[in-house]
């Protein structure tokens, strides 16, 4: 059925009354309807769109490294090295052995967004997996689960992922495996707490009732519910996660040399700190604009999908 | 039944005869939860030191140990046994504060950590002092000027300072502070002249230069301890704000406060005395966990500021391959970590009369 | 509209609006009515504004709502020209307020005993002892046994009934002229809510107070009040005298009189009450006392 032609109107109606429509037609049209109604109060908040903007202008630039960059990050040149912003061909410098630090900024916003993607991927899917099995089985396999979440929740989460990262070695996967293994609880005390509330629902009995088994209910009334409050969760973790990110490797655990990861930059710029500033500096801002980002429209998100938590107008 | 006409009789005539009985009841379940949490953080810490790479028969004897040497020590070291049994002889070991010799030092574990220890939580004090004296009012300014300019800019602040990578802003401080203008001292704890000079009781410069009434170290201390402190002051700030202004709001909303405004009760009163002191009691929860977190951001603060604290060690250990001190540390920290946890839930139950 | 210098508050044509994203939400429409040392009821439903007519006296309506009005009077005195800090003093000390669910509207963290000392304290000079002398008396007065007892005791110890009466007591504490109940027995017990009535018409009697009920319920501000002021979408669309309500004209009324199931007049099925759009639009009933 085309929808956009089954209004009682003589006329079509355009795509945005089609949308704004109070009687959707079709499930289609009434999830469509409700998508966009999200999307505009997402808009109306000005910070939240400024953290929209920042991330997807990282996401630009990681698409188009190779484009944008004006050089090879890992060209070495000696005698053009440390050079302060502004230089010749060098809009923002060039580090301790002369690569170019644009290109170098660059193609490091390419390793932040996998570190990010693969965190985003594990911990709360992860998370999701632990929560609800323990909040729907319940009994001992829900105290087990809770006891090992609480564990997990009562170290530091920097300092267990070093410890992760000291036992399996240096290298960016081990940096993402260390991260995810610490930031995946609290989406298992949400996931959990979801759980609990829909578990006692009439329909959860009816589905019971015609034979589903706990994978089958789990997996396709429970865990769609609770995907609203975890992507909230998501973005504004995610700040916190390039944030440690950038702290292993700025300890030379994450990523190693020569790649151009960002927190690496900066361990690399701080031996000349006090004379040649910008090498240090400038991946920092980077790290602070995408993070930034992050918690900008994580802010907006939860004021949209979870207003009774934001305390905001 | 005779009315009770002293809250004594009351509470013996109720229903509930020993709500102290309810009390300890409840007391001893947190202890006990607190132990099998210490013990499931010792497991994992256990769990790591097996996972890694290293042999820790080689990491004793060296790379070119005999067999037979190796085969000794592979018994003596209890490698031999069963995963649980190995867990059981390191549970007994930590509970003698035994943490085993680091690589580095070839001092015990423990003596280490306690000697670092005092450094971090100098720093985590001093910054937490900061976060709430500042990030309280500003929380609470930000609830009551809610949709001003003046809350915007709050939360701007606060925003800020929990995007911003803590051991950049380190760098940064540093370069302008210290390179640039030259206002604090550098990095460590003290300048070189003043080292050893005062004797150590508590391990904190600032309180052992005071009780020895030497205030030129005292002095110096302070301005090697401004920005290090301040950082973690900021960031603990930003979260100590942030969630203030949201209790507030929650209060502020509430119709007791309406009654106290029909009382006739000044705006401030209202604000301070009826909001405020309703969150009183979940504040504390907010800044016993801002104080662990300052104890994790510490970590990369110190290596900034070549702060001798828990943090460089455990670093300088994980970059050494040190296992040992690795893990006695994260435990130390962990060990931290709950105490804050259960303390703060334990101060809400003994202060919050809803829970009485 | 009579300007009786016996009346106690005078208001006219009082207008309370809430700025919205979808324009400006009037919750009172030229509301006018006077209170003189009698027991006045407003009726109407959810919505209808008989609330914010209660604070909008109080001037306790803050920012982003705008209250307006050619008069609103305290003895002759212009409410809406006092300053904030002039109508501090008049809050508590000439009109006080109770609200509707004690669980809500006491302070959790507060003991009893210190809430009602403050309510004094406030616009009393006295001693600490003094203040909990009155406390305790005021205590007593709203028929609770074991004042000593109750002083000491959080807001959360206490049942329904008793926390309205606490609330009684506290707001009368400073001795006001005129007290509004805003649904001051809606989240009571049936059983409960007598006692409490009772009470507050004992102590608006005695101190020779004017009392503003507000509720939704049609029977008690009948009973209890001399006159009723029925309100629909913002406006009065009806004053009558509690005694006089069942001649009431107005078609709300005698919808709301007819939809009430009566024990002395058995029907078959209850009438539902039709709106007509007509009562919104049109302006309000002055109130001629």
């Amino acid at each position: 059925m085309n929808s956009l032609e089954s209004s009682s109107e003589s006329q079509p109606q355009s795509l945005r009354e089609w949308l704004l429509s109070e009687a959707p037609t079709s499930r289609r049209q009434a999830r469509m309807g409700s998508f966009y109604q999200g999307w505009l109060a997402l808009k109306s908040n000005n910070l939240t769109m400024i953290g929209l903007g920042i991330l997807l202008f990282l996401l630009f630039v990681a698409l188009f490294a190779p484009v944008l960059a004006p050089a090879d990050p890992f060209a070495q040149n000696l005698s053009n090295r440390l050079q302060p912003p502004g230089s010749e061909g060098h809009l923002l410098g060039t580090d301790s052995l002369g690569r170019d630090i644009l290109s170098r900024l660059i193609y490091g916003s390419r390793i932040t967004l996998y570190i990010v993607t693969l965190v985003a991927l594990i911990a709360p899917v992860l998370g999701l997996f632990v929560g609800t099995v323990a909040g729907y089985l319940g009994g001992w396999v829900d105290s087990i689960l809770m006891r090992i979440t609480d564990i997990f929740l009562a170290f530091p989460r920097l300092v267990l992922a070093l410890a992760f990262v000291a036992a399996l070695g240096a290298g960016i996967e081990n940096a993402v495996i260390a991260i995810s293994l610490t930031a995946w609880p609290p989406y298992a005390r949400i996931a959990r707490a979801e759980t609990l509330t829909i578990r006692r629902a009439d329909y959860i009995s009816a589905v019971q009732l015609q034979g589903a088994g706990p994978l089958r209910i789990i997996s396709k009334h429970i865990w769609p519910l609770c995907i609203s409050s975890l992507i909230v969760r998501v973005a504004l973790d995610m700040a916190g996660i390039i944030l440690a990110a950038a702290g292993l490797g700025f300890l030379g655990l994450g990523a190693q040399p020569p790649s151009p990861e960002w927190g690496a930059m900066i361990s690399e710029g701080r031996k000349f700190l006090l004379d040649f500033w910008w090498v240090a500096t400038i991946p920092g801002l980077a790290i602070f604009m995408v993070s930034l980002g992050f918690n900008l429209l994580g802010d907006g998100l939860r004021d949209v999908l979870d207003p009774k938590d934001s305390g905001d107008a | 039944m005779a009315s009770p006409t002293t809250a004594k009789e009351g509470r013996q005539l109720s229903p509930f005869v020993s709500k102290s009985a309810a009390f300890t009841s409840s007391v001893l379940r947190t202890l006990g939860s607190i132990l099998i949490t210490m013990i499931g953080l010792l497991f994992i810490t256990f769990l790591i030191g097996r996972v890694m790479p290293i042999d820790p028969v080689i990491a004793v004897l060296g790379e070119r140990a005999s067999k037979s040497a190796y085969d000794a020590m592979f018994i003596e070291m209890g490698l031999d046994k069963p995963l649980l049994v190995q867990f059981f002889y390191y549970l007994w070991d930590v509970a003698h504060g035994d943490f085993g010799i680091s690589r580095l030092t070839a001092r015990p574990v423990i003596d280490d950590v306690m000697r670092v220890f005092p450094a971090t939580l100098e720093l985590a004090t001093l910054g937490t002092f900061i976060g709430v004296f500042i990030g309280v009012p500003l929380g609470v300014l930000a609830a009551v000027k809610r949709g001003t300019i003046i809350d915007q800019i709050i939360r701007v602040i606060a925003l800020v300072g929990y995007s911003m990578p803590i051991f950049w802003l380190g760098l940064v401080g540093l370069l302008v502070f210290y390179g640039l203008l030259d206002w604090v001292g550098g990095p460590g704890r003290l300048g070189i002249f003043y080292v050893d000079l005062v004797p150590t009781v508590t391990g904190l410069i600032l309180v052992d230069s005071a009780l020895d009434g030497q205030w030129d170290v005292f002095r110096d201390a302070i301005s090697h301890i401004v920005l290090p402190a301040s950082l973690l002051g900021y960031y603990s700030l930003a979260y100590i704000s942030r969630m203030t202004r949201s209790l507030m709001l929650e209060q502020l909303s509430a119709e007791y406060i309406t009654t106290a405004r029909v009382k006739g009760l000044s705006e401030w009163t209202v604000i301070w005395r009826h909001a405020f002191g309703n969150i009183k009691v979940p504040l504390i929860t907010v800044i016993a966990l801002s104080y662990a977190g300052l104890l994790e951001g510490s970590v990369l603060t110190e290596i900034i500021f070549s702060w001798p604290g828990i943090g460089s060690y455990i670093t300088t250990a994980l970059l050494s391959a040190d296992m040992a001190a690795v893990l006695g540390g994260t435990v130390v920290v962990g060990l931290v970590f709950v105490c804050l946890n259960i303390f703060s839930d334990l101060l809400y139950k003994v202060f919050d009369p809803r829970a009485k | 509209m009579p300007n009786d210098s016996n009346n106690l508050i005078d208001v006219e044509d009082l207008w309370v609006k809430f700025p919205t994203r979808t324009g400006m939400f009037d919750a009172v429409r030229g509301v006018s009515f006077s209170l003189g040392k009698e027991r006045l009821g407003i009726v109407g439903e959810s919505g209808s504004g008989k609330s914010m007519t209660g604070r909008a006296l109080l001037r306790l309506i803050r920012k982003p709502g705008i209250v307006t009005a050619k008069r609103m009077s305290l003895h002759g005195e212009d409410l809406m020209a006092k300053s904030e800090r002039q109508m501090r003093k008049v809050r508590g000390q000439q009109i006080s307020m109770v609200m509707q669910d004690p669980k809500f509207s006491l302070n959790p963290v507060m003991t009893i005993g210190e809430q009602i000392m403050e309510a004094y304290s406030l616009h009393a000079k006295g001693s600490k002892k003094a203040a909990k002398e009155k406390a305790l008396e005021m205590l007593r007065a709203v028929s609770i046994r074991d004042p000593e007892r109750v002083f000491r005791a959080y807001p959360h110890e206490m049942s329904g009934g008793m926390g309205q009466r606490v609330m009684i007591a506290m707001m009368l504490a400073p001795d006001p002229e005129i007290l509004i109940a805003d649904e001051p027995t809606s989240a009571l017990d049936v059983s409960v809510q007598g006692q409490v009535l009772s009470i507050m018409d004992k102590l608006v009697e005695e101190r020779g107070m004017g009392l503003i009920l507000i509720s939704h319920d049609l029977n008690l501000v009948s009973s209890f009040c001399d006159r009723v002021l029925i309100m629909y979408a913002g406006r009065i669309v009806e004053t009558c005298r509690a005694d006089q309500l069942q001649q009431a004209q107005h078609p709300y009324t005698r919808g709301l009189l007819n939809s009430l199931p009566r024990l002395d007049q058995p029907k078959r099925r209850l009438d539902v009450l039709q709106r007509e759009a007509s009562w919104r639009d049109a302006s309000s009933v002055v109130d001629a006392s």
